[in-house]
């Protein structure tokens, strides 16, 4: 079970308080981009086994997106952070770097 | 304007705690900046209550305030005095980029009473019921089974749920099968 801490209320949601949101941080491509960038913003996802950023819901509990940094293996939450970021914030990067000290962050 | 009619017409059970709804509760729903002047005041002004902090509750009875979300308060007030109080905070609130809405016709309110109550609700809801967790003056926004509740302590041993009026049947049966006389645990009740 994913228990992550809610940066906007503070609480620690369980799995179902919460709704999953997919990837944190895509680009978004609209009118005028071309077909290749539309079809890699709307479609095509990292889906990566390890270290992984997503968008989560705190839908039952205060109702506010936030984003958060897992492992998609082993459900080790490096941190949750808001989702007012266009990259992960340092700290989290730290984090990340503590437990898995070859990973390296997407450019 | 129509009698509030309760939505489960006061459903009481009896069982490892006291499961009862309570009459039609006065809600105002309030969203804006939380740390604006005018909306603090608005709150406080007809409520008496001391603005609450992060996922804090203050006041006693019906007359409360409830920090729902880091831009939203849950006034509770005595149901005959809604329609005055939303006109005193509109006042208070002219000029302001907030909005006070009443709902106490879209929510149903149960209490639930008694040493097991932290039992029963620990059996429904994700939420640390551990009195060393979780006690008087806070207010937590969680789901029960299927649906969403928001819940206090109101009591030594009572907790009041708040929920969305048309499921107040379907979480008084959560509440009866989870307060059950043969489902007793004794995690939490000091009597078992
Ligand atoms: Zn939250």
């Amino acid at each position: 079970m994913l228990i992550l801490d809610c940066p906007c209320c503070g609480r620690a949601a369980d799995e179902t308080e919460l709704e999953g949101g997919g990837e944190a941080h895509l680009t978004r491509f609209g009118p005028g981009a071309s077909d290749d960038d539309f079809e890699r913003y709307l479609f095509l996802r990292g889906n990566p086994k390890g270290v992984h950023f997503e968008r989560w819901r705190h839908a039952y509990g205060c109702g506010k997106w936030f984003l958060a940094a897992r492992c998609t293996t082993t459900l080790e939450v490096f941190g949750t952070y808001a989702a007012q970021t266009t990259a992960p914030p340092p700290e989290i990067v730290a984090a990340i770097k503590a437990r898995r000290p070859n990973w390296e962050a997407p450019v | 304007m129509p009698e509030a009619r309760m939505a489960w017409n006061g459903a009481a059970f009896d069982g490892l705690a006291q499961v009862r709804e309570l009459p039609v509760q006065g809600m105002i729903s309030l969203r804006g900046d939380l740390a604006s002047a005018p909306v603090q005041n608005a709150a406080t002004e007809v409520t008496g209550a001391a603005m609450p902090g992060p996922r804090g509750v203050e006041g006693a009875g019906d007359s409360a305030i409830a920090w729902m979300s880091p831009d939203e308060l849950l006034i509770l007030l005595p149901h005959g005095t809604v329609q005055d109080a939303l006109a005193r905070m509109d006042a208070v609130l002219a000029g302001e980029h907030a909005l006070a809405l009443d709902m106490s016709d879209a929510r149903a309110v149960f209490e639930v009473e008694g040493p097991a109550a932290r039992e029963v609700l620990a059996k429904l809801c994700p939420v640390d019921l551990d009195p060393a967790v979780f006690g008087p003056g806070e207010m937590r926004r969680t789901r029960a089974a299927q649906i969403a509740v928001a819940f206090w302590q109101s009591g030594p041993h009572a907790f009041r749920l708040i929920c969305f009026r048309s499921v107040a049947g379907y979480l008084f049966d959560l509440l009866k099968g989870a307060a059950h006389p043969a489902a007793r645990v004794g995690v939490f009740d000091p009597s078992a």
